[in-house]
C-alpha cells in the first residue's frame, strides 16, 4: 500500500513560474518563434517611445498651456467659477455614492432634485450675468473651450439624449402605427448619417427654421446636435432591453392593476435598463469621445484647443507632444466609464438573479 | 338588474380605448407636420427658395484630388468627384480593416500569452481615443512629419514616401487590353461554373469533388495563357521617378500618387475600425461552444478540418452582423475627411454649400447619399443574415 | 341539474361574473365559439381541457388580458368593454395568478405584495407592509419577506404570486395552470393554498389539471374543448357520469397517470 504522503510531484519544469511560462509562451515550437518575435517587436516600440518621450519631445507645449487645456479661452480671473462647478459636481456625486444604499425614500428625493438643479445653477455659475456685474460678470457660452467645453457638452449630451432617447424606444415599440413608423423613420435616419451631418444640419439649417430674431449660441446648437444624434442610439439599446423583458411581466402588471405608465416605470424601464446597461455606458462613452467632432464646426473643445495650441509662434508644429497628451487624457477618462460601467453592473446584481 | 358603478351602456369617446389610440395617432401627427410647415415658413419668411437648378452652374472651384475636375465643370460633377473619393477610401479601408480585424481577433485568442496581450492592448488603446485625435495624430504628428520630397524614403518598388504622401507603382492599360480582357471574362465564368459543380457535387455526394485549387487555377492560368496569347502586354507597370527639375524642385513622375491625406485618413480608418472588428471575430470565435471542437477531435477530424468545417460556419453566423455593421461605421467615419482636408463627399459638399449658398438641398444630398449608403449596407447585411439562420424549431 | 336561464332568474344578486355568447378571433383562428358562464360569489369553478383549446384565452378576457370581439363579459356589474375605466377598475378587482408566476424579478418579495396597493390603491407604505406580511405569512412563506424571488423555489414563488394577487383586495381570483410548471414535489404546498382560500370564501376560476383539488373544493368543473363549454357539472357527477364522448375521452387521458 503506497503511503499517500509519497505521492510523485511532476517535473519541476510543468509547474509554478516554469511551468506558466513554457504553457503560455514557449511550447509547442512555433509559440516560442512567435514570444521571441513578439518580444522583440515590444522592446523595439517601447524603446523608441520612451526615447521620444524623454528625450526629444519638448513637454514644455503642455505643462505652460495647462490651463488653457483645462478652460480654454475662459478668463483666467473667472476661473474659479470653474472650479466651483466641478466642486458642486464632485460633492453631489460623493453625497450620491455615500447613500445609495439609503432606505429613506426623501433623502434620495432631495439627491435627485438636487441633481436636477445643479444644472441650470452650473449653466448661470459659468455664464454669469451681465457685462457690469462686478460678481460675476459674462462669459459667454462662445469662449467656453477646452476640457471645459468637453465635459460641458458630453454631461448636458448624456442627460438630455438619455430620456429622449426611451421615449423613443417607446415610441418605436407603440402598437399605434403612425407614432411607431414617425420614431422608426427618426431613428433609421439619424442612424444612417454620419455625427458630422447631423451637427452641420444643426449648426446652419437650426437657425434657418427658426424667427429671424432669436439667435442661437454655436454650442448649443452643437449641444442640440449631439443629443438628437446620441437619443437615436440609445433608443436602440433601450428597445434591445425592452425585448428581453418577458411579455409576462407586462400581463402581470397589468392583472395587479398598473395602469400602462406606471407598468413602464415601475416594472418595464428598471428591467429593460438593467440588462443593457454595458450597451448604454457604451454609448455614452461613444458621445464623449464624439464630442471632438465640433472641432469641424468651430467649437474649440480639448482637441481644437490643442490644434489651437501647436499654432503657437513658440510651439509651433508640436503635433506629437500636444496629440499624445490629449489621447492620454481622453484615454484616462474612457478607460474610467468603462470601469464605472462593470462596478455598476456588479452593484445592480446583474445576471445574478 | 344590474348594480351601479362605471357606466355599462354606450362608452364615451374620451374614455374609449379605441377612439384614444386613433386621437392620440392623429396629435402626434398634426404636431411633426404643425412643426415641418412652422419650419417651412420661417425658411420662405426669409426669401429663400427651394431648388436644385444650381447643379448646372459652374462650380468656380478647383478639387486637388479625385477623378477629372476642372473648375469650370458642373456643381453636379463636383458633388461626384467627391462621391468617388469616398467610395474609394471606404471599399479600400473596409478590405484591409477586415483583415487588420481578423488576425487581431485571432491574436487576441492566441495560446501565446504575449501575443494575446499585445492585441489587447493595441484594442484598449484605439477604442479608448477618440478617432478624430488618432487621425489628427497621424496627419499632423506622423505623415507631415516625413521627410520632404527631394528626401523621401524610398520603398521597395520603387516608392517613395515623403509628407506628400506615397508614389508608388501602378499597372495601367495599354491598347493591347482589348485582345486581352475577354480572357479575364472566360477565367470569370470558369471558376463561377467551377463553384457551382462544386456546389452540385456537395449536394449529391456530400463532398465537392473538385479541389477549391481548381478554381484559383483557373482564375490565375486562363489569363496567363492569354498574355502569353496576345501580341504584346496587356498592361504596363507605371514606376514612379524622381526628378529634379530647374531651380531645385523636386517632382514625381509616373506611378500613381496617394495624397498624405488620403493616406492619412485611411491609415487612420483600418487601425480604428480593426480594433472594433477584431472585437467582433473574438465573441463571434468565442461563441462557438467548446464541445463543437472536443466532439470534432473525438471524431478524428484534423485542426485544419475542424475549423474550416465546424467552427467558421457558426462563428461567421455571430461574426456578420455586427461586422456589416462596422463597416457602415468605417463609411460614415471617413466623412471625418474634412477635419484633414482630404475630399470626400462631405468635404466637397461643404464647399459647394459656401460657393452656391445653397444650404437645405446640399443638405439633403449628403443625408441622402448617405443614407442611400447605410440603406444598401443594411440590405446586403438582411439578406446574408436571412441566408445563414441556423433553423431552429 | 337547473339551466342557466333559471339560474339567471333565481340568483341573480349573487351573480358576480356573467359571461353571454363570448366570440374571439385570432385572425381567422376561431379561438373562443360563444361560451357562456355564470358564476356566483364565494364559487369555486375548474375549467379543465386539452391544450390550446382556448381555456387560457377565455379566462384572460375576463381580465382584459385579452380582447374579446363578440359577446359580454359582466364582472361584479361592470362590463368589460373598451372604456378604460371600465379595464382598470375590473382588472383592480381581479386577481390573476399565471403559470409563469411572473414575480418581478427586480424588487424584493415585500417590495413585490406591496408595489399595487401602494401605487394603485394609494395605501401608506406601514399600511401595505403589515398586509403584505399578514400575507406572506398566510401563504406561508413569512421568513422570505427580505429575498428577491430568484431566490424562492417554485413552490414559494408561486405562493408570493398569490399573496401579490391578494394583497389589492380582490373580488375574484384567476389561476391560469398555476402547478403546470412546477416540479411535483412543490404542487402540494400551492394547491393547500389555494384550497384554504377556497374554504374561506374566495370566488376562484381555475384553469388546471389537478383533478384532487377539483374533487376537494370545487363548486362547478367546466370541460373546455375547441373553443367552448362541452359539459359541466359537479365534481361527483363529471367524474363519475361524464355525458359526452369528448369528456370521456379526456378524463381517460388525464386520469389514468
Amino acid at each position: 500500500m503506497t503511503d499517500p504522503f509519497d505521492m510523485e510531484m511532476p517535473p519541476r519544469v510543468e509547474i509554478g513560474v516554469l511551468g506558466w511560462l513554457k504553457n503560455n509562451l514557449f511550447s509547442p515550437w512555433y509559440n516560442a518563434l512567435l514570444t521571441v518575435v513578439s518580444l522583440a517587436f515590444v522592446i523595439f516600440v517601447v524603446r523608441a517611445i520612451l526615447r521620444w518621450a524623454f528625450f526629444s519631445a519638448r513637454w514644455e507645449v503642455v505643462t505652460t498651456n495647462l490651463k488653457v487645456f483645462m478652460i480654454g479661452r475662459y478668463p483666467a480671473a473667472e476661473a474659479w467659477r470653474v472650479i466651483a462647478s466641478l466642486a458642486i459636481v464632485v460633492v453631489l456625486a460623493g453625497l450620491s455614492w455615500a447613500f445609495r444604499k439609503a432606505k429613506d425614500r426623501p433623502i434620495r428625493r432631495w439627491l435627485v432634485l438636487a441633481w436636477i438643479v445643479s444644472f441650470p445653477v452650473i449653466g448661470i455659475l459659468l455664464r454669469g450675468f451681465g457685462e457690469d456685474n462686478p460678481f460675476m460678470p459674462r462669459v459667454s457660452a462662445e469662449v467656453w473651450s477646452g476640457l471645459l467645453l468637453t465635459l460641458v457638452l458630453a454631461i448636458v449630451g448624456i442627460a438630455a439624449s438619455f430620456p429622449i432617447g426611451v421615449l423613443m424606444a417607446l415610441g418605436r415599440r407603440s402598437r399605434l402605427p403612425v407614432i411607431k413608423i414617425l420614431c422608426t423613420i427618426y431613428i433609421e435616419t439619424i442612424r444612417g448619417v454620419p455625427l458630422i451631418s447631423v451637427l452641420f444640419m444643426s449648426q446652419l439649417m437650426l437657425p434657418l427654421f427658426l424667427p429671424p430674431h432669436i439667435r442661437l449660441a454655436t454650442v448649443m446648437r452643437a449641444l442640440v446636435g449631439i443629443t438628437l444624434f446620441s437619443a437615436a442610439y440609445t433608443a436602440e439599446n433601450v428597445r434591445g432591453g425592452m425585448a428581453a423583458v418577458p411579455r409576462g411581466q407586462y400581463e402581470a402588471a397589468q392583472a395587479v392593476g398598473l395602469n400602462k405608465a406606471l407598468m413602464m416605470i415601475l416594472i418595464v424601464l428598471p428591467q429593460a435598463l438593467r440588462n443593457v446597461i454595458p450597451a448604454i455606458v457604451g454609448q455614452f462613452t461613444a458621445l464623449f469621445k464624439d464630442t471632438t467632432l465640433v472641432v469641424i464646426v468651430g467649437l474649440l473643445e480639448l482637441l481644437g484647443i490643442g490644434k489651437a495650441v501647436t499654432g503657437q509662434r513658440q510651439f509651433i508644429g508640436l503635433h506629437q507632444e500636444v496629440y499624445f497628451f490629449v489621447a492620454v487624457l481622453f484615454f484616462i477618462c474612457c478607460f474610467l466609464m468603462s470601469y464605472g460601467s462593470r462596478r455598476l453592473e456588479k452593484a445592480l446584481g446583474v445576471g445574478e438573479r | 338588474m344590474r348594480k351601479s358603478g362605471p357606466d355599462s351602456g354606450r362608452v364615451p369617446f374620451w374614455r374609449d380605448i379605441r377612439v384614444l389610440r386613433v386621437l392620440a395617432q392623429f396629435v402626434f401627427l398634426i404636431a411633426v407636420v404643425a412643426l415641418i410647415l412652422w419650419a417651412i415658413s420661417n425658411y420662405s419668411q426669409r426669401g429663400l427658395i427651394f431648388s436644385y437648378s444650381f447643379l448646372h452652374k459652374e462650380a468656380s472651384f478647383d478639387l486637388a484630388e479625385g477623378i477629372e475636375f476642372k473648375p469650370t465643370d458642373t456643381y453636379a460633377r463636383a458633388f461626384l468627384v467627391g462621391v468617388v473619393n469616398t467610395i474609394r477610401v471606404a471599399v479600400i479601408g473596409i478590405v484591409l480593416a477586415t483583415i487588420l480585424g481578423l488576425f487581431t481577433g485571432i491574436a487576441r485568442l492566441s495560446r501565446n500569452w504575449l501575443v494575446s496581450k499585445i492585441a489587447r492592448v493595441y484594442i484598449e488603446i484605439i477604442r479608448n481615443t477618440p478617432l478624430l485625435v488618432q487621425l489628427f495624430f497621424l496627419y499632423f504628428a506622423v505623415i507631415l512629419k516625413l521627410p520632404k520630397l527631394s528626401e523621401a524614403v524610398v520603398l521597395p518598388g520603387p516608392a517613395f514616401l515623403s509628407n506628400r504622401g506615397i508614389v508608388a507603382p501602378w499597372p495601367r492599360l495599354t491598347p493591347v487590353f482589348r485582345l486581352w480582357w475577354p480572357f479575364l471574362l472566360l477565367a470569370l465564368v470558369a471558376a463561377v461554373v467551377l463553384i457551382i459543380i462544386r456546389r452540385r457535387t456537395r449536394a449529391r455526394l456530400g463532398r465537392p469533388g473538385i479541389g477549391a485549387v481548381w478554381v484559383l487555377a483557373c482564375l490565375i492560368l486562363i489569363p496567363l495563357a492569354g498574355w502569353l496569347i496576345v501580341p504584346g502586354n496587356p498592361l504596363w507597370l507605371d514606376v514612379p521617378e524622381l526628378i529634379q527639375k530647374a531651380g531645385g524642385v523636386f517632382k514625381v513622375e509616373g506611378g500613381v500618387i496617394l495624397s498624405s491625406e488620403f493616406t492619412a485618413l485611411l491609415v487612420g480608418l483600418v487601425i480604428y475600425t480593426g480594433a472594433y472588428i477584431a472585437e467582433v471575430v473574438r465573441a463571434g470565435l468565442q461563441s462557438v461552444a467548446k464541445g463543437q471542437t472536443e466532439a470534432a477531435r473525438a471524431q478524428g477530424f484534423t485542426n485544419g478540418q475542424i475549423v474550416r468545417l465546424i467552427v467558421l460556419p457558426q462563428a461567421l453566423r455571430v461574426i456578420i452582423p455586427p461586422l456589416i455593421s462596422q463597416y457602415l461605421n468605417l463609411t460614415k467615419n471617413s466623412s471625418l475627411a474634412i477635419a484633414i482636408g482630404f475630399l470626400d463627399l462631405y468635404a466637397v459638399s461643404q464647399t459647394m454649400l459656401n460657393q452656391s449658398g445653397r444650404v437645405v438641398e446640399v443638405f439633403f444630398m449628403i443625408m441622402g447619399s448617405y443614407l442611400a449608403i447605410s440603406l444598401t449596407i443594411s440590405l446586403i447585411m438582411n439578406i446574408v443574415n436571412k441566408r445563414m439562420q441556423i433553423v431552429e424549431r | 341539474m337547473m339551466s342557466e336561464v333559471d339560474m339567471e332568474r333565481s340568483d341573480t344578486a349573487d351573480q358576480i361574473i356573467r359571461c353571454r355568447e363570448v366570440h374571439k378571433w385570432f385572425g381567422t383562428f376561431h379561438v373562443l365559439r360563444g361560451v357562456d358562464l355564470m358564476v356566483r360569489k364565494g364559487e369555486v369553478i375548474v375549467i379543465c381541457g386539452p391544450s390550446g383549446s382556448g381555456k387560457s384565452t377565455f379566462i384572460r378576457c375576463i381580465n382584459r388580458l385579452e380582447e374579446h370581439q363578440k359577446g359580454t363579459i359582466v364582472v361584479d356589474g361592470i362590463e368589460v368593454t373598451n372604456d378604460l375605466r371600465n379595464i382598470h377598475a375590473v382588472q383592480r378587482e381581479i386577481g390573476m395568478v399565471f403559470q409563469q408566476f411572473n414575480l418581478f424579478p427586480h424588487l424584493k418579495v415585500i417590495d413585490n405584495v406591496t408595489l399595487a396597493p401602494i401605487w394603485v390603491r394609494r395605501w401608506s407604505k406601514d399600511q401595505a407592509v403589515k398586509i403584505a406580511e399578514e400575507l406572506l405569512n398566510r401563504v406561508g412563506i413569512p421568513e422570505q419577506a427580505q429575498k428577491y424571488p430568484g431566490q424562492l423555489s417554485g413552490g414559494q414563488q408561486q405562493r408570493l404570486a398569490i399573496a401579490r394577487a391578494l394583497a389589492m383586495q380582490p373580488k375574484i381570483m384567476l389561476f391560469d395552470e398555476p402547478t403546470s410548471a412546477l416540479d411535483p414535489e412543490m404542487i402540494k404546498e400551492v394547491l393547500d393554498v389555494m384550497v384554504e382560500l377556497a374554504k374561506s370564501g374566495m370566488t376562484m376560476i381555475v384553469v388546471t389539471h389537478e383533478m384532487g383539488f377539483a374533487k376537494q373544493v370545487a363548486d362547478r368543473i367546466y370541460f373546455f374543448d375547441d373553443g367552448s363549454i362541452v359539459e359541466y357539472n359537479t365534481p361527483a357527477e363529471f367524474f363519475l357520469k361524464p355525458k359526452e364522448e369528448r369528456t370521456k375521452k379526456f378524463l381517460s387521458q388525464i386520469l389514468t397517470h
